[in-house]
């Protein structure tokens, strides 16, 4: 994975496998910590799971054995002077922590979080996202349940909606700040 | 700066065109984009935007673009697969940006399959 927001969004497919009805994803940097907390309330883990969900040998899926997305962001993490945790509870949901040095030699680029944020919106169904951003000066927050209210029934993820989406967010963030680019 | 607000001049625009759509259900095509770990890290996400992006520009009304799990064949990702009524799927593989802009105009469009990325080839 080149950039952050791509483990984000591959972490996030996760919470939609789960049947969450929401997840809240933060990017928050503040001094030299980038901190991306994703936030569920699908079916979470029971506590044997959760234990060997950090081994790559550990999946959900039947037709293979290997499952790489949490190992590969937890060695993301650490290999840029960060943490990572997964807590999850069976039945009420998941969360997947993870902190950066935000001037780690290491550190990959948080990249094109627009892009990500759409990808998944663009496949919510019942779900609901909550993007919460907060990096130098500006703050910034969407909720696809304000989203519908607007929309009044043109659904989500049509192209058309999800283009002015991307072009919002990208407009409303700032990854870069005085020389220092998240 | 836009922010949602601005999201009713959009849904305006577009109410009349959905209703179009729904009387027009069953030749919908359907776009499947492959985004497991595998998929996103050989460059899914980019084909999907250029998808959503193209479809957009040309307002494709009938087309649309879903996502999907791991297919088995990680070393061919980005894979996609078009459903097109009353034909057989078609499944590419090896996509980038630019391929996926091609699919939209020469298949989705015009009906003509884009043999060269087709997943049969590596096979």
């Amino acid at each position: 994975m080149r950039e952050l927001s791509l483990n984000i969004l591959d972490i996030a497919e996760n919470s939609l496998k789960a049947n969450a009805t929401l997840i809240t994803i933060d990017v928050l940097a503040k001094d030299n910590l980038l901190t991306i907390k994703i936030t569920d309330n699908g079916s979470g883990m029971d506590s044997e799971f959760l234990s060997r969900v950090e081994d790559p040998f550990t999946t959900t899926r039947s037709t293979r054995k290997v499952g790489m997305g949490i190992p590969l962001m937890k060695m993301i993490s650490e290999m840029s002077g960060g943490t990572f945790s997964v807590q999850s509870e069976k039945g009420k949901g998941t969360v997947v922590t993870s902190t950066y040095l935000i001037d780690h030699v290491d550190r990959p680029p948080l990249g094109d979080i627009a892009q990500t944020l759409i990808s998944l919106i663009g496949n919510l169904n019942d779900c609901d996202l909550i993007f919460n951003f907060e990096a130098f000066d500006t703050q910034f927050r969407l909720n696809t349940q304000e989203v519908k209210e607007e929309l009044d029934g043109i659904p989500l993820d049509e192209p058309q909606i999800l283009i002015f989406l991307r072009d919002m967010i990208n407009e409303n963030i700032k990854t870069n700040f005085r020389g220092v680019s998240l | 700066m836009k922010s949602i607000a601005d999201i009713k001049a959009i849904r305006e625009r577009m109410q009349s065109q959905i209703i179009m759509r729904d009387n027009s259900d069953s030749d919908e095509i359907r776009v499947v984009v492959g985004m497991a770990t595998c998929g996103i890290s050989a460059g899914a996400r980019p084909v999907y935007n250029a998808f959503i992006d193209e479809i957009a520009k040309r307002n494709l009304a009938n087309v649309k673009v879903t996502r999907t799990g791991c297919l088995g064949m990680c070393k061919l990702e980005p894979i996609v697969e078009i459903y097109v009524p009353n034909k057989e799927k078609v499944t590419y593989c090896h996509l980038d940006a630019e391929k996926a802009v091609n699919i939209v105009v020469n298949h989705l469009v015009n009906g003509n399959v884009c043999t060269e990325y087709l997943v049969n080839n590596e096979e």
